[in-house]
């Protein structure tokens, strides 16, 4: 078996994630080929073949050309597999990549188990095996899921990818970096975060009450802040901020992929939850069985005696 | 202008999941089913471009499924679609997504949309492909996970969101795909006369045995349970033993709760 791995490339350098693709080749034993849109610098210290286009020429995001440059390679190579991190990049150019081949697309892979791959869903409550059917698939990983279990090393063998393309229909214009404005929740050792459970804007204060008891921060889910019941830099998870405090209490949250990637590391983490089945359980080294609204208040007039 | 809206109904992610006789997918029995949330901010977006331009454009709402879906329908109706159409498929659960894309492409492809709005993804599934995979086979150009929109003449200007707090700024033409992320916009409520209004609004019902011409690409083989690993202590019971013991347990095991 043969997996071509489409690392990912973003403002100047390759990411972390992109080593993530080259573990979960080597739990399918598959004979690896890379490809890079980006500059010589990023190319992975792997022992293989890597195919580099350079990233001045065809963009950091140009969904048309990097379909193009996949699929150049493709044909070069006739991978078995088609692998990309499932992340805004992976998403967004698998599909194109899978509509191209004709390929079946598994999303979001966890784990690989005989006659199939291992897929979350039902916000993570139920697990799926699916086997998809073609010949070529495509595959995205879940972000975190495979770990790197050493570094990589050897020296690549560098194949310069060349095409003369025309310019895609969707055009990158820039960047935009959030202001870093408000608190640095990666200093704080505790934090009371609220989950969508919390139910209404007008019950924040019970959550901000008992952060003030404990002398943490608040902070929040993205739902809560999307429904601007906090601010937006007090957000955890993939798209926020990535914290490791020595004490997490998760309050009314479900505990999307989303939002655990972002508070893992954390030393203790509780979670309140009237669901018992709830995921954030699987993170949670204590899962208080009860609705926020009435635990909370009673919590913190404790704490406060 | 001509809108096409795909929404999917989801179930309640709070349900208690039993697993179906087949074993590919859960029993409906006592679950409630609404629209995926990543959907509705499509149906708002779709009725708030219709608003910008003087309400000219022309929006349909498409969704497949049972007959439970037409009441999410409904909902885009009172929302402000115009018209809703119905695939008809007690069997979509089964369907994977690049059958799910090519039976909206058979209903699309004649249609000249100029732009179709979809969520990024499900709640269920997840795959983040259906409205990727459209836009392919249209020929369309695609945007995800668009956390902000602007229409001009043609034109749209729009804002993906990238991991860790990046987002970055895309500009592309029409006729094209737009996936909604969540915080795109705030999805409206249905007020009472518009949900009345919905009611005498065209409602189109089709086969999906006339749009399906696509077999399987891929198969469930298992739907189960996760294992449940590290799971630590669990409190339940009486409010106040719940908070004593919690209280305990953080001074033992933490050292910021003394």
């Amino acid at each position: 078996m043969k997996a071509l791995l489409v690392c990912e490339y973003r403002d100047g350098k390759l990411l972390e994630s992109s080593y993530e693709l080259f573990a979960f080749a080597d739990k399918l034993n598959a004979e690896k080929v890379a490809l890079v849109i980006g500059n010589e610098a990023s190319v992975p210290t792997f022992g293989g073949k890597v195919y580099l286009a350079d990233v001045s020429k065809y963009g950091e995001y140009n969904p048309d050309a990097h379909k193009k440059l996949v699929l150049e390679v493709v044909n070069k190579e006739n991978p078995d597999l088609v692998i990309l991190v499932h992340t805004s990049y992976g998403w967004d150019l698998a599909p194109r990549v899978a509509a191209a081949l004709k390929a079946a697309q598994v999303s979001e892979v966890v784990g690989v188990v005989d006659g199939g791959f291992e897929v979350s869903c039902l916000n993570g409550k139920m697990r799926r095996i699916v086997s998809p059917k073609t010949d070529k698939k495509v595959i995205t990983i879940q972000s975190g899921a495979f770990t790197p279990q050493s570094p990589l090393s050897g020296t690549p063998e560098v194949v310069k990818l060349d095409l003369t393309l025309e310019s895609g229909n969707v055009e990158f214009v820039g960047y935009e970096v959030a202001e870093k404005t408000g608190v640095d929740l990666t200093k704080a050792e505790i934090i009371v975060s609220a989950g969508r459970g919390v139910g209404k804007k007008d019950n924040m204060p019970l959550v901000e009450a008992l952060a003030k008891a404990l002398g943490g921060e608040v902070g929040a889910t993205r739902p809560v802040v999307d429904a601007g019941w906090l601010e937006q830099s007090r957000q955890v998870g993939i798209t926020g901020q990535t914290v490791s405090p020595k004490l997490y209490i998760a309050c009314g949250i479900s505990g999307a992929v989303q939002h655990i990637a972002g508070m893992k590391k954390s030393d203790f983490v509780v979670a309140i939850n009237k669901d018992k089945d709830a995921p954030i359980g699987e993170v949670a080294d204590v899962l208080v069985v009860a609705d926020v609204i009435q635990f909370l208040p009673a919590l913190t007039e404790k704490l406060q005696k | 202008m001509k809108i096409l809206v795909c929404i999917k109904q989801i179930p309640d992610m709070e349900s208690k999941f039993k697993i179906n006789a087949e074993g590919d997918w859960f029993n409906e029995t006592d679950v409630s089913f609404w629209m995926n949330e990543y959907d509705e901010y499509a149906v708002e977006q779709s009725i708030q471009l219709k608003e910008q331009l003087g309400n000219e454009p022309d929006v349909t709402v498409l969704s497949i499924g049972p007959d439970r879906v037409v009441e999410s329908i409904k909902k885009a109706l009172a929302m402000g679609c115009d018209r809703g159409v119905h695939v008809k498929d007690d069997e979509a659960y089964r369907k994977d997504p690049f059958q799910i894309a090519s039976i909206i492409y058979e209903f699309a492809k004649d249609k000249n949309f100029d732009i179709i709005f979809t969520g990024m993804q499900s709640q269920d599934r997840g795959s983040a492909q259906v409205g990727v995979l459209l836009a392919e086979m249209l020929g369309y150009s695609c945007v995800t996970t668009v956390v902000n929109f602007a229409y001009d003449n043609g034109v749209i200007n729009a804002k993906r969101e990238l991991e860790g707090g990046i987002k970055s700024v895309v500009k592309t033409k029409t006729p094209a795909v737009i996936t909604c992320q969540l915080g795109l916009n705030t999805p409206r409520y249905p007020t009472l006369p518009n949900i009345m209004k919905a009611k005498k609004k065209e409602l189109i019902t089709l086969n999906v045995s006339d749009l399906l011409k696509q077999e399987a690409v891929e198969k469930t083989e298992k739907f189960y349970y996760p294992e449940k690993k590290g799971v630590g202590m669990v409190i339940e019971g009486d409010l106040a033993a719940m908070v004593d013991q919690l209280i305990s347990v953080l001074k033992e095991k933490t050292t910021v709760v003394k």
